[in-house]
C-alpha cells in the first residue's frame, strides 16, 4: 500500500491509526555459520525498505573493504556488528534486530551457529514465538540444524520455518528441497515443534523472500515475509486463568496500596476474587489502576496496578491468581537447566534463583542427566559444563506458586545467580514439584534457640575455621574448646577429619564432594548452634561459596570466619600428616594448595597470622573476640527473675 | 474467572510501553539508588512518560539526572525544566567543572575532545558523585549496530567499563539487578522500539516534544556538509559565512554545534511520521560523533559513554 500524503488529511490519519494496530511477531533465526543468515536479515532489513541512504552507502565502502562477496553488496555487513565479530567473520553474541511491514513488526533474535554459544541461542528462543532454522540445501539437516531446533522446542517454540537456502547452489532442484523437508519433519515431529513450513530461499538474490522467485516456479507456498506476516501468533494467553507476580507495591501515601505488575496470563476485571500466594489468602480486586486512569478489565501482557478489596498481606514475588484456579506452591522440582558460565555447576552448592518476581536460595540435587544435544540421548551427569542441558532436582529455601514452564514461560522460568560475583550462571525450566516437598512442613517448636542458650549463659554460635592443611587449625581450635570449656563454657568441635570418618565417611575430595561435604557439617553446626552451643569447626572448606552459605544459615552476628593463614610453604615444611609429600609425588589428588584451590577469605571475623602468633596466643585471641562479641556474657534473658 | 475477553490482542505499541514499564519497575524494586538520564530528546521523553505511568499514582521514586555539557539548544535547557515539573520529579543538572575551566567545547576541540570530557567523564563524575547504582538511558537497539548486541540490563564495572564479551546472559523478562559494590548497571528501556515506533507514541500519546523537532524558519549556515542552526553567539561564524533563514528541523538532539538540521516542512507529528517513511537518512547521521572511525560508538560504549 503506497502512503498516503498527509496533505490527504483524513487518509493519512486512517493510515497512521491503522500503523498502530500492527501486532507484534518475536522471532529467532538459527543456522550453521556458512548458511547464509545474517545475509538473509541483512535482505529482510533491506527489502522491507529499513536501510537508509547513508546506511547503504556504509554497506556499499564496506562490502568493497572487508565483504565476501566481490565487491557487490554483502548484506551480512549490515547485522554483523561488533569489531571483534568482524575480525573473526563470525556473529558471536545474541543481537537484535527491528523490521516491519504495515501489517507487523518484527524482533529478530540473531544468534550464532557455533557449537560453544549454546547459551546465546537460549536467549534468543526464551523470547520468540517462533524459530527460522537456515540449512543450506548443499548439506541438507546437520547435527547443528538439530540441536537448534531441539533447543527452540525445550524454550517452548511450537512454531518453525525452516528455510532451505542456497537452492541457487543446487540448481533449484524441487527434489533436494523435498528431500530435506521429509527428513526435517519427522526430526520436528520427535521433538515436540509442532507447526512446520518449509520454504526454498536463494538470500543472496532475494528469491522468495519478498517476491516470488521465477527461479523457482515448481514452489506455491507463500515467501518468507508473507509467512512471517500472516502466521498466528500467542498461544491463548487471555483465555488462561488470571496470574500476575507483584513487581512492586506502589505506597504513595496512606490511603492507596497497590500491586504493580505484568499480567503472565489470563483476564483480570474490578470485582474479580483473587487470591495471594503462597500465603494464600483470598481478596477481590477493587480496582484495575493504570497511568491511563482506571480500567474495567486487563489481559495477559500488560502492565498494570491493582488494588484489593480487603487489606491482605502482599508483597514483591507473591502471586496473584484466580481464585478458582490457582496454582501449585512447591519448594522441590524437577527442572531443565542450561548451565551458562565456564566454572560448572556443582551439586550441593547454592545459588540464587530468580523466578518472577521472586528471587530464592537453591540447590541443585541431584543432576539427574544431562542431554547430548546431538543425539538426544540422556548421559548420566554430576555436574553441568558451560552450554550443558541437564535435567535435575532443585530445592528451594521456600514455598514459590508456579506453573509447569510448558504452561507458562512466566511462571515456570528461572534464572541462577552465583551469589559471590552476581553473575547469571545458568537458566532453566521448572517441570513438576516433586511431591515430597508437599510434605514435609516446619514443626513450630515452643522452646527456641534464645531459650535454650540461657539455660547455658551463653550464645551458641559458629566459629569456622578455615586455611590450608597444616595451618594449624585443628590445633588452635583443640585450645579454643579447652579454654573455654575451663571457662565453664558449653562447646562442641567439629574437626574435618573426624567428621569424614562417620558422617561424611560416604564423600571423596573432587570439587561436588567438598561442597556437599561442607554443606552437611554447617547443618550440623547450624543445629548444634541452636542447641545453645558454641561451635567450633575445622575444616579446610576452601571455597568462598560454601563459606557463605555456612554464614546465611546462621543469625547475623552468630558466625565468626576465623581465617588460620599459613603461607602455603610454610604449611607445607610443617606438613604434620605427611599429606603435602604425598601430593606432590602425585599419589593424592585434588589436595588443596596442591592441585585444588584454596579461595582465601574476604573480610573474615579474625584473622590468625599462625607465624607471628604460637598456637595459645591465637587461642586467646579468639577466645578475647568470642567475649567482646557478646558470646561469653550472659544472655539478658538470663538476667530478667 | 476464565471468561472470554472482548479486547482485541495487544498492538505492538502496547507490548513495547508493557515491556517497559516492566523494566522500569523492576529496577526500582531490585537497586538502591537509580536514576533517569534524561537528554532531553524525543527518547527521553518516552521514557519519562513510560515512568510517569510506570508509578503512577505515586510519582516516579528516582530523580531526573541531566548531564549538561553547557551546548545544548537553548529551547532545551527551556523544556528540560518544565518537564521535570510536570513528572513531579527532582531534576540534578552535572556538568563537567574541570571541562567547563578548561574552556572545552566543540568549536574549540571538536567532537572527539567535547564528546569524552563533557559527556563520557561528565556523566562517570555524576554517578559517582551522587552513587547511583542503576541509571536509565533512552537508548534503543536500532540505533547503531553496536547497541544492538547490548543488553537491557547492562553491567558496568566500578570503572564504568562496558565488556561486550563478558555480558550477562538475559533471558525472558528475567532480569539480574544484582552487582557488587561499586558496580552498577545502565538500564535501556526502549531497547526495542525503533525511532518509528518512538514517534508513533508521541503521537498516540500526544507526548510534548522540543519544538525544534518541528520545522520552522531558523537562522543557519551550512558548514562541513551539516546545516548549522545559529542559535546563540556561541557559535562563532566564520568568515563568509552568512546565516541564511532556512525551513529546517532536527531529526536528533544533541549539542547544537554537532548536530545538523535538515530542510523540511514537517511541523507536526504526523507530518514527522510521514516523512519518515519515505526518509532515506538514518537518524544519527545528523550527529557528527558517529562518523568518527570503524564501529567507533563500541569503543566509547567501552569507556563509558551511555
Amino acid at each position: 500500500m503506497p502512503i498516503p500524503s498527509s496533505a490527504a488529511r483524513t487518509d493519512f490519519d486512517a493510515y497512521l491509526e491503522a500503523l498502530g494496530r500492527k501486532d507484534l511477531l518475536r522471532f529467532i533465526t538459527c543456522g550453521s555459520v556458512d548458511d547464509g543468515k545474517s545475509t538473509l536479515i541483512g535482505r529482510l532489513l533491506y527489502e522491507s525498505k529499513m536501510i537508509y541512504e547513508d546506511q547503504l552507502a556504509a554497506l556499499a565502502l564496506d562490502s568493497k573493504r572487508v565483504g565476501t562477496r566481490g565487491g557487490e553488496l554483502d548484506f551480512a555487513l549490515l547485522v554483523d556488528g561488533l569489531a571483534a565479530e568482524r575480525e573473526q567473520g563470525i556473529t558471536i553474541d545474541v543481537a537484535y534486530r527491528f523490521f516491519s511491514t504495515e501489517r507487523r513488526k518484527f524482533i529478530v533474535a540473531d544468534t550464532p551457529g557455533h557449537e560453544q554459544y549454546t547459551r546465546n541461542m537460549v536467549t534468543g528462543a526464551s523470547t520468540a514465538e517462533l524459530a527460522v532454522i537456515l540449512v543450506d540445501a548443499r548439506k541438507g539437516i546437520l547435527t547443528q540444524t538439530r540441536r537448534h531446533s531441539y533447543v527452540a522446542a525445550l524454550l517452548g517454540i511450537r512454531r518453525a520455518v525452516l528455510a532451505v537456502n542456497k537452492m541457487d547452489l543446487v540448481g533449484y532442484d524441487p527434489a533436494v528441497f523435498a528431500a530435506i523437508e521429509r527428513d526435517y519433519r519427522a526430526f520436528a515431529a520427535r521433538i515436540g515443534l509442532g507447526e512446520v513450513v518449509a520454504i526454498p530461499l536463494s538470500a543472496v538474490d532475494g528469491d522468495n523472500l519478498v517476491d516470488r522467485a521465477a527461479s523457482m516456479p515448481w514452489y506455491r507456498g507463500p515467501t518468507l515475509l508473507r509467512h512471517l506476516e500472516d502466521v498466528e501468533i500467542g498461544g491463548d494467553d487471555r483465555a488462561a486463568p488470571f496470574r500476575m507476580p507483584v513487581q512492586w507495591v506502589n505506597r504513595p501515601h496512606q490511603d492507596f496500596r497497590g500491586f504493580a505488575g505484568q499480567i503472565a496470563s489470563g483476564t483480570v476485571r474490578a470485582g474479580d476474587a483473587v487470591r495471594v500466594l503462597p500465603s494464600g489468602r483470598d481478596s477481590r480486586v477493587a480496582r484495575i489502576v493504570t497511568g491511563d486512569g482506571d480500567r474495567d478489565e486487563a489481559i495477559a501482557g500488560e502492565s498494570v496496578t491493582l488494588t484489593l478489596a480487603h487489606e491482605v498481606d502482599v508483597s514483591r514475588g507473591d502471586v496473584l491468581v484466580a481464585c478458582g484456579a490457582p496454582l501449585e506452591v512447591a519448594n522441590q522440582f524437577e527442572a531443565t537447566v542450561v548451565w551458562m558460565h565456564e566454572e560448572p555447576l556443582l551439586q550441593g552448592r547454592q545459588y540464587l534463583l530468580k523466578i518472577g518476581a521472586r528471587t530464592v536460595s537453591a540447590t541443585v540435587a541431584p543432576v539427574k542427566y544431562k542431554v547430548n544435544v546431538n543425539t538426544l540421548d540422556e548421559v548420566p551427569a554430576e555436574r553441568l559444563e558451560l552450554n550443558d542441558i541437564g535435567v535435575c532436582e532443585l530445592g528451594f529455601d521456600q514455598p514459590v506458586p508456579f506453573a509447569p514452564y510448558a504452561e507458562n514461560r512466566t511462571l515456570g522460568a528461572f534464572i541462577l545467580i552465583d551469589r559471590l560475583t552476581s553473575n547469571t550462571v545458568g537458566a532453566g525450566l521448572l517441570h513438576f514439584a516433586l511431591r515430597r516437598s508437599q510434605n514435609i512442613h516446619w514443626q513450630a517448636l515452643d522452646v527456641d534457640r534464645r531459650v535454650r542458650a540461657a539455660q547455658k549463659r551463653q550464645r551458641g554460635c559458629v566459629l569456622w575455621l578455615t586455611g590450608l592443611s597444616g595451618a594449624g587449625k585443628s590445633t588452635i581450635a583443640n585450645l579454643v574448646d579447652k579454654r573455654l570449656v575451663a571457662l565453664g563454657r558449653h562447646t562442641y568441635l567439629l574437626d574435618g577429619d573426624n567428621v569424614r570418618h562417620g558422617l561424611n565417611k560416604d564423600l571423596g575430595f573432587t570439587a561436588q564432594d567438598r561442597v556437599e561435604n561442607i554443606r552437611r557439617v554447617a547443618e550440623v553446626a547450624r543445629l548444634m548452634a541452636d542447641a545453645g552451643l558454641i561451635t567450633l569447626v575445622s575444616f579446610i572448606s576452601p571455597f568462598r561459596s560454601e563459606r557463605r552459605m555456612a554464614r546465611d544459615l546462621m543469625p547475623p552476628g552468630d558466625f565468626f570466619e576465623v581465617y588460620v593463614d599459613a603461607p602455603l610453604a610454610v604449611a607445607e615444611s610443617r606438613d604434620p600428616k605427611g599429606l603435602y609429600r604425598k601430593a606432590r609425588r602425585g599419589e593424592l589428588a585434588n589436595f588443596t594448595g596442591i592441585d585444588s584451590p584454596y579461595e582465601q577469605p574476604e573480610a573474615p571475623e579474625i584473622v590468625i597470622d599462625t607465624t607471628a602468633l604460637s598456637p595459645a596466643e591465637a587461642a586467646e585471641r579468639i577466645v578475647a573476640h568470642l567475649e567482646q562479641a557478646g558470646v561469653l556474657a550472659a544472655s539478658p534473658a538470663d538476667r530478667t527473675p | 474467572m476464565t471468561a472470554k475477553t472482548s479486547r482485541a490482542p495487544l498492538t505492538h505499541l502496547e507490548r513495547l510501553e508493557a515491556e517497559s514499564i516492566h523494566i522500569l519497575r523492576e529496577v526500582v524494586a531490585e537497586c538502591d539508588h537509580p536514576v533517569m538520564l534524561y537528554s532531553i530528546g524525543k527518547d527521553s521523553s518516552v521514557m519519562l512518560h513510560l515512568a510517569v505511568k510506570a508509578f503512577h499514582p505515586a510519582a516516579p521514586p528516582f530523580p531526573l539526572l541531566h548531564v549538561d555539557t553547557t551546548w545544548k539548544f537553548r529551547a532545551m535547557y527551556e523544556f528540560r525544566d518544565q518537564a521535570a515539573k510536570r513528572a513531579g520529579m527532582d531534576l540534578l543538572v552535572h556538568v563537567n567543572r574541570d571541562g567547563l575551566a578548561q574552556g572545552i567545547g566543540p568549536v574549540t576541540h571538536g567532537s572527539q575532545v567535547h564528546t569524552d570530557v563533557m559527556k563520557t567523564q561528565a556523566l562517570k563524575q555524576a554517578l559517582d558523585r551522587f552513587g547511583f547504582d542503576a541509571a536509565f538511558g533512552g537508548a534503543r537497539r536500532d540505533e547503531e549496530k553496536s547497541r544492538a548486541k547490548e543488553r537491557i540490563f547492562s553491567f558496568r564495572s566500578s570503572a564504568h567499563r562496558w565488556d561486550p564479551k563478558r555480558q550477562r546472559p538475559e533471558l525472558w523478562s528475567l532480569y539480574n539487578a544484582r552487582k557488587l559494590k561499586g558496580e552498577s548497571i545502565r538500564v535501556f528501556p526502549l531497547s526495542n522500539w525503533t525511532e518509528l515506533d518512538v514517534w508513533q507514541y508521541i503521537h498516540q500519546q500526544r507526548i510534548p516534544v522540543v519544538p525544534l523537532y518541528f520545522a520552522a524558519q531558523r537562522p543557519v549556515v551550512e558548514r562541513d556538509g551539516l546545516l548549522l542552526m545559529v542559535d546563540d553567539e556561541r557559535l562563532p561564524l566564520r568568515e563568509g559565512e552568512h546565516p541564511a533563514s532556512r525551513r529546517v528541523r532536527f531529526r536528533t538532539l544533541g549539542c547544537y554545534p554537532l548536530t545538523g538540521a535538515i530542510e523540511s516542512n514537517a511541523a507536526t507529528v504526523p507530518e514527522i511520521i510521514e516523512e519518515m517513511l519515505i526518509a532515506r537518512t538514518s537518524e544519527r547521521q545528523g550527529r557528527l560523533i558517529d562518523l568518527d572511525p570503524q564501529a567507533s560508538m563500541e569503543q566509547k560504549k567501552q569507556d563509558g559513554y551511555f
